[in-house]
């Protein structure tokens, strides 16, 4: 299992490196909370049609702050040409890319899951749903745009205005996957079962996590190497 | 000789336009229930489908470069794309005429409606991206690439949409109106479809011919440079 | 079957021509020093040859392969102008991180291995980004070693080492000759890189100007091939 010794090798040079200097995970927070913050001036908490609404709030929040992760993926192994020594390695493109889109999505999950407690506090969200599916959703939801955007950062690691160009990009391709999350996220939210008209919305989000992730794999190596 | 070809699609598109402009125009009757207005479906609906179909073709000529690592097919595709863009524009704006006049109303977020507008935001990117990149081979790779992901994504985007409209009914900008259209009435809309496919293509071939004398300028600036 | 051989080979950027119609061959077992003044081409040469970019024109083969093949890139070690080391790791981990891309077993003895023989044991714990340039040089080093490659692209190896560091280097790259590795290096510091020489060749302007075995006359002045063969 040589491909997954490689992957798992990458995976855990990026979360010790990311657990160490915390760069990432601090920024993403923060923005997270101001974030939260800010839609709490915009969509008053307190009045119920918000919490209608609050599924598709929470999802704003984790693709704003998780780009903002996302998209330093690629551009962090610049510094030192350490992105030349991993590509002089026989490691794949796909092992390197799946490798960092496996730390990008427990880091995610790790900033999401702090960010939960807040929003439930600040817009009073009782979680009567059922959890099961709840985290379902998170982890599908959250692997989508995890492809995408370790994905996107590959392909514009090497460009100017990278940081103006990565919203642009990155945010329209993600909208399936952000409109399954947040339909299911908000029926969970008000406690409502996922029926049968809405398992479409889990179909979508499992074919876009599955087609994506095997467009990433196919098409990363061309992407890097030039 | 390919001035040729462009003067000869341009003259027979702009031959065929009008005439079928008099059609629409004059010969045609008012439809039913919208009245004046469904003419613009004339060109609706010709700009939309061609347009998409145009992002599909760009995507195989990505591909063609990726296989072949010839950069005239980056040139192509990234010409088809203007094109494709310019008419998915178009086929917006038009819609949105149309749906002022019969809903009062300029946008609506419908499937289609919406679809497009991501469409034609993803493009945005894609235009963005290749005026950050300047060695051709890396921004062909770039673009095909980049062309892949979108029109895949519009694909699903497309129908999540519609799923999503489904559940939230809002109003259709369904143009057609009831069941199909009275015979009659069908026969411009397919010519205009040919009319506006020649129209593009001359279109393409005139971008590409701009793209290359543009690269030509560039690099005699980069040889006047080099001393 | 030589270890390298170039044919033909032109880079271009854009319009402008980086490296034109380069042909050598380097046998395996020599050490080749390849020299030129900054901007000359031997970064965008050694690029090519590590696989890490793609040439215009021109064909590439390292040990009968393509560059950008897995076999290849396993046995093959290439030493940049950025060290290739993470700043957030300590000196083991990321010599373990490395032993583990190239697939060696025991990834953890390798690294303490080639700790000790860069003499970087005593700050195994380290995080690289406290470390002086020798000491990240000397790590660089240990990773370009550690997975034994019969190939090995160095540029400027020898920037940044102190006298000890250098003769280190020296001593590790001999014993891989003495193996029966091939070493391409370009360099500035003349006189350390032409000992060890036993080719030379000169890129000017992205031509090759000179390739050829290297002479006593070389070694004692070091800028006697500029004189013959660079540009005014």
């Amino acid at each position: 299992m040589n491909f997954l010794r490689g992957t798992l090798a990458v995976a855990a040079k990026d979360l010790r490196s990311e657990i160490r200097s915390k760069e990432s995970i601090n920024a993403s927070l923060a923005f997270a909370l101001v974030i939260l913050l800010l839609f709490s001036f915009a969509f008053d908490p307190t009045s119920d049609q918000v919490r209608e609404i609050a599924g598709g709030l929470l999802w704003l929040v984790f693709a704003f702050a998780g780009t903002l992760i996302l998209n330093r993926s690629f551009a962090r192994e610049l510094v030192n040409d350490c992105l030349d020594a991993l590509l002089a390695s026989p490691i794949s493109g796909a092992q390197l890319f799946l490798g960092k889109a496996i730390a990008n999505f427990v880091i995610l999950i790790a900033v999401e899951a702090l960010a939960m407690p807040v929003f439930t506090i600040f817009y009073n969200v009782r979680w009567t749903g059922s959890i099961a599916l709840m985290v379902a959703v998170i982890l599908l939801g959250t692997w989508g745009l995890t492809v995408i955007g370790t994905l996107f950062s590959a392909m514009t690691v090497n460009l100017r205005l990278r940081e103006l160009m990565l919203p642009m990009l990155v945010y329209p391709m993600m909208i399936p996957a952000l409109m399954g999350a947040i339909q299911l996220s908000t029926l969970l939210v008000a406690g409502e079962p996922v029926g049968a008209d809405n398992q479409i919305w889990f179909r979508l989000l499992v074919a876009f996590d599955v087609i994506f992730s095997l467009l990433a794999l196919a098409l990363v190596e061309t992407v890097l190497v030039g | 000789m390919r001035t040729k070809i462009i003067v000869l699609l341009s003259v027979l598109a702009g031959g065929l336009l009008a005439w079928n402009l008099h059609t629409i125009l004059l010969r045609v009757p008012d439809e039913a229930s919208q009245g004046a207005i469904f003419r613009v479906f004339y060109f609706h609906f010709p700009c939309a489908v061609t347009s998409f179909t145009l992002f599909f073709v760009a995507m195989f000529s990505g591909l063609l470069y990726l296989r072949k690592q010839d950069l005239r097919y980056d040139a192509a595709a990234a010409a088809i794309n203007e094109v494709a863009f310019t008419f998915a524009l178009i086929t917006l704006i038009t819609g949105m005429i149309w749906g002022r006049i019969i809903w009062g109303i300029w946008w609506a977020w419908d499937p289609r409606i919406t679809s497009y507008f991501i469409c034609l935001l993803m493009y945005f990117g894609y235009f963005m991206m290749r005026r950050a990149v300047d060695e051709p081979h890396r921004r062909a790779r770039l673009s095909a690439v980049l062309s892949i992901l979108a029109s895949v994504d519009i694909v699903i985007v497309w129908k999540s949409i519609e799923w999503f409209r489904t559940q939230h009914p809002g109003p259709v900008l369904e143009m057609r109106g009831g069941g199909g259209m009275a015979p009659g009435m069908e026969a411009p809309l397919f010519w205009n479809v040919l009319v506006f496919l020649m129209l593009e293509t001359a279109l393409v071939l005139v971008r590409m011919r701009q793209q290359s004398i543009q690269s030509e300028i560039e690099s005699l600036r980069r040889y006047a440079h080099a001393f | 079957m030589p270890a390298v051989a170039i044919q033909g080979v032109w880079k271009y950027f854009g319009d402008y021509p980086a490296l034109k119609d380069i042909n050598f061959d380097v046998e395996a077992g020599s050490c080749m020093a390849l020299l030129g003044r900054n901007g000359a081409g031997k970064t965008t040469l050694l690029r090519i040859l590590a696989g890490l970019s793609r040439s215009s024109r021109g064909q590439i083969t390292i040990l009968g392969k393509d560059a950008r093949a897995e076999a290849t890139r396993r046995t093959v070690s290439v030493l940049g102008h950025g060290i290739g080391v993470y700043e957030e790791l300590s000196a083991f981990e990321n010599l373990k991180l490395f032993a583990r891309l190239y697939g060696l077993e025991n990834a953890a003895g390798i690294a303490n291995e080639w700790l000790q023989r860069t003499g970087l044991d005593r700050v195994r714990d380290g995080l690289v980004r406290e470390f002086s340039r020798g000491m990240r040089q000397r790590l660089a080093v240990a990773r370009a070693f550690l997975h034994n490659p019969s190939l090995l692209l160095l540029d400027e190896p020898f920037t940044a080492l102190d006298d000890r560091a250098i003769k280190m280097l020296q001593d590790l790259l001999r014993a891989a000759l003495a193996e029966g590795r091939t070493v391409i290096m370009s360099t500035h510091q003349l006189r350390e890189a032409l000992e060890l020489a036993t080719d030379v060749a000169l890129i000017n302007r992205g031509k090759l100007a000179f390739r050829g075995q290297r002479t006593r006359e070389m070694l004692e002045d070091p800028t006697w091939l500029y004189r013959h063969y660079g540009e005014a």
